[in-house]
């Protein structure tokens, strides 16, 4: 599939300016989101990762338009993102729950489809060709219930992919999927992008697989949430599970990467001796 | 058996929380509204009345309607049939939890005697009391008696259905762990079987206690035994159309009253219950 | 005592028990000799004469209509009001008192209410009558259904920007669709007993009306008939509920099973 943007100013994707966000009122009023700023390129890979409780899902819902910054705003493509915009898609952790389950894998991956201006025909090649695309093309008529939880989240990611966005959100995807298929789903998440030409905000937890996937990565505070550090990832391409975990390269970013986020959680300061 | 939805469980909470809405309303709006609504409505009869889209002879306006349970509530005779409508409910509902418990908890918790009796239970279950009018009328006459008996039958297959699924659904986890234990059979059906089953229990007394005044109502409708129910056939018989919509409207009363004594009996007795802490909005 | 025995014994219990009740049934019955509980075979008898096929058309059938139409109204009514109450919290909480109070109300109250304003004691009042109580149940649990859909559905739904009506059609309605059937299947057993409620009231046709009629008659084996005839229509129905419930909702069970809660 070619890329949405041609034609388009390839100029920044995704930018997210003194982004805040309060919840409650009076006296349960909680600063979820401080200011946080980044800006996100096109064709880009970038992670979002922060201590647990640091608003990521938070951060995610304003920039896809499901929820109202109380500050700051979100520009995609230059224009104000104020609901889920067109180009946009998303994708959750709890794929079981976003699934219908009393459908087709098939039909699941049609349901964003249908109401676009598409011919029968061409909806069909577009759901064909994404379930291929993430390795499900014999699953179309099964239950998404009948398939294991990684391919049920292969089948969210089709989804996605169907649907033709120029930019992804990915919300801890992978935290709900045993450790082994998570390494193919990563795989997968690279595939995609180097094929579809789409943008990716992948928000973790996990630290190793923000190393291994972006091309920057944002760490965060935790409530109230500011930018920390942002950290270009300069691994070759392309990835590969075993030689790039292997490279000093890696360790180090990951470290890096730890040490700032463990600071976020500890927030006593350890001896200097233990700090690299 | 009996299929997923059929029995209710613990409560009427929804499993998932309902999805939280943007704006929440205030406290002020709960009470208001519902209040604005009810008025609407009243002004709304009115409206329809004064109109004239119903004629007034076959629906009385609002205000008539109203004057006239007022002054019926003024009289001795409505409170004695409201107090025989209550006696008849109250009766029967406590004939059949009597009944309905103790045998649902040996039918639940002994597999044999509950394979034995299921095929009667599921054929008597689903007939409707109300059957059993004509016979009643024949047989015991316009009594108390028959008053009771409907009541107390109709009542006792709903809790009876229900207290046998609350002691099966207790979790055998909690079982087999007493059991280590040495703890007895009547101690485990004490201190585990029974108050593991009691949202259910409760379930059932709350649909039983709903089951029991329908039939009192019925009763004294069809069979004429005193209660208001009575007064209705009083009333139609003399075309007193007035009186009728306002016994009408009493018995509505009524049947709240009663949903609401029960759910906040419900409500204490499973106060420690998980479903009792989320309070849908 | 070994598995296969006590299964051996529970499968005869369930067998016999029923067998033998009706076994003492007869027993009592043909030594109490009364009027009011004529022998069990006699009932049979009468049964078959009546049901089998002489009355069928003239009582069973309007009957049957009349549960089916009022049911059928009912079912209608209460998923397509049940839907825009559940999905907007204004329109739940301006509704709730109306449907709470006339949830709460008794049906025998509304008989006499529902013939004079009605002006009819036929079909019209009848199917009116049964389609009123029976659209609580339903009503109240697509609301509940409609209210507990998963947020995370919806904000996927949200999220591809999935027009109203698609979303309705698509999401909501089958998301909510096992609350709506066991509210449905309330419902129906609902509907029997508005049926004979309402023509034992005042009917001149129907089984409701057959049990009225025996019993200023003092015929008593056409009423032991009529009543073991609405027994066995509730049980039936009720049945056929189940089968066409336990395919519609296959992938509810599958789902169910698959996903640990």
């Amino acid at each position: 599939m070619a890329s949405r943007l041609e034609g388009l100013d390839p100029a920044l994707m995704l930018e997210i300016k003194s982004l805040g966000k309060t919840y409650g009122t009076g006296q349960k009023e909680t600063r979820a989101i401080e200011d946080v700023s980044f800006s996100v390129e096109d064709r880009e890979l970038v992670c979002v990762v922060g201590p647990s409780g640091c608003g990521k899902t938070t951060l995610l819902k304003c920039l896809a338009g499901l929820l109202r910054p109380t500050d700051g705003e979100v520009l995609l493509h230059g224009r104000r993102v104020t609901a889920p915009p067109e180009e946009m898609a998303l994708v959750f952790q709890e794929y079981g729950r976003s699934l219908m389950p009393w459908t087709s894998v098939r039909n699941n991956v049609l349901l964003p489809l249908r109401h676009k201006k598409l011919s029968r025909t061409e909806r069909s090649r577009l759901v064909e060709e994404a379930l291929a695309a993430v390795g499900l093309a014999g699953f179309f008529d099964y239950y998404p219930w009948q398939l294991s939880g990684g391919m049920q989240q292969r089948v969210a990611i089709a989804r996605a992919l169907a649907y033709q966005p120029s930019i992804l959100l990915m919300d801890e995807p992978f935290a709900s999927v045993d450790a082994q298929t998570r390494g193919d789903l990563e795989d997968l998440v690279l595939r995609v992008r180097d094929e579809f030409g789409v943008t990716i905000v992948f928000v973790t937890h996990d630290i190793d697989e923000s190393v291994y996937l972006s091309d920057r990565i944002v760490v965060l505070t935790h409530a109230p949430t500011v930018v920390k550090e942002i950290l270009p990832v300069d691994l070759p391409h392309p990835r590969d599970q075993l030689a790039t975990k292997e490279l000093p390269d890696f360790a180090h970013l990951r470290a890096h990467v730890y040490r700032l986020i463990k600071r976020e959680q500890d927030p006593v300061p350890r001896l200097a001796a233990a700090e690299g | 058996m009996v299929v997923r939805g059929e029995v209710a469980r613990g409560t009427t909470v929804p499993e998932k929380a309902p999805a939280a809405r943007t704006n929440r309303p205030s406290r002020a709006a709960d009470i208001l509204v519902p209040v604005l609504s009810i008025l609407g409505a009243l002004v709304l009869w009115e409206a329809v009345s004064r109109a004239g889209l119903i004629s007034t002879n076959d629906l009385p306006s609002m205000t008539t309607t109203m004057q006239e349970l007022w002054s019926m509530m003024q009289t001795a005779t409505f409170w004695k049939d409201f107090a025989y409508t209550v006696r008849g409910w109250a009766l029967g509902l406590l004939i059949a939890t009597v009944l309905a418990v103790p045998i649902g908890i040996v039918l639940g918790s002994s597999e044999l005697a509950g394979r034995a009796f299921r095929v009667p239970i599921e054929f008597l279950r689903p007939i409707p009391s109300a059957v059993l009018i004509p016979l009643l009328f024949l047989t015991l006459g316009t009594s108390l008696k028959s008053e009771v008996f409907l009541a107390a039958f109709g009542a006792f297959w709903p809790l009876l259905v229900q207290t046998i699924y609350g002691v099966r659904d207790v979790d055998p986890i909690a079982l087999d762990t007493a059991r280590c234990f040495g703890v007895g059979r009547l101690e485990r059906l004490r201190r585990i079987t029974l108050p593991s089953a009691l949202p259910y229990i409760m379930t059932g007394v709350r649909i039983s206690s709903t089951v029991s005044l329908i039939l009192a109502f019925t009763a004294e409708l069809f069979m004429g035994t005193p209660g208001l129910g009575q007064a209705m056939n009083y009333a139609q018989a003399y075309g007193l159309n007035d009186q009728l919509y306002a016994l009408a409207i009493a018995a509505g009363f009524l049947g709240l009253a009663v949903h609401f004594a029960m759910t906040a009996l419900e409500r204490r007795v499973l106060h420690w219950h998980p479903s009792q802490r989320l309070e849908a909005v | 005592m070994s598995r296969r025995v006590y299964s051996s014994i529970a499968v005869g219990a369930e067998i016999l028990v029923p067998l033998l009740i009706l076994a003492l049934w007869q027993l009592w019955t043909v030594q109490a000799d009364s009027d009011h509980f004529p022998r069990l075979s006699t009932i049979l008898v009468e049964f078959k004469d009546m049901w089998l096929f002489s009355e069928f058309s003239t009582h069973v059938v309007p009957s049957l209509v009349r549960i089916s139409l009022g049911f059928g109204i009912a079912v209608v009514a209460g998923i397509a009001l049940g839907i825009p109450i559940g999905l907007s919290e204004w329109t739940r909480k301006l509704a709730m008192p109306h449907i709470e109070y006339w949830r709460a109300m008794p049906p025998p109250a509304l008989l006499p209410i529902s013939i004079v304003l009605l002006h009819d004691i036929g079909d019209k009042q009848k199917v009116a009558f049964i389609a009123f109580f029976c659209l609580f149940p339903v009503l109240l649990n697509t609301i509940d259904g409609v209210r507990s859909i998963d947020r995370t559905l919806v904000d996927t739904a949200r999220s591809y920007r999935i027009p109203r009506r698609e979303r309705i059609r698509r999401i909501v309605l089958p998301a909510a669709l096992p609350q709506i059937v066991a509210g449905m299947r309330t419902s129906l057993a609902l509907a029997v007993i508005m049926m004979v409620l309402a023509e034992y009231f005042s009917s001149t046709s129907g089984v409701g009306y057959v049990l009225l009629i025996s019993k200023n008659t003092f015929e008593m084996g056409p009423m032991w008939a009529a009543i073991l005839l609405i027994g066995l229509l509730g049980y039936v129905l009720n049945l056929a509920f189940l089968l066409a419930e336990r395919r519609a909702l296959a992938w509810h069970r599958g789902w169910r099973a698959s996903t640990p809660l």
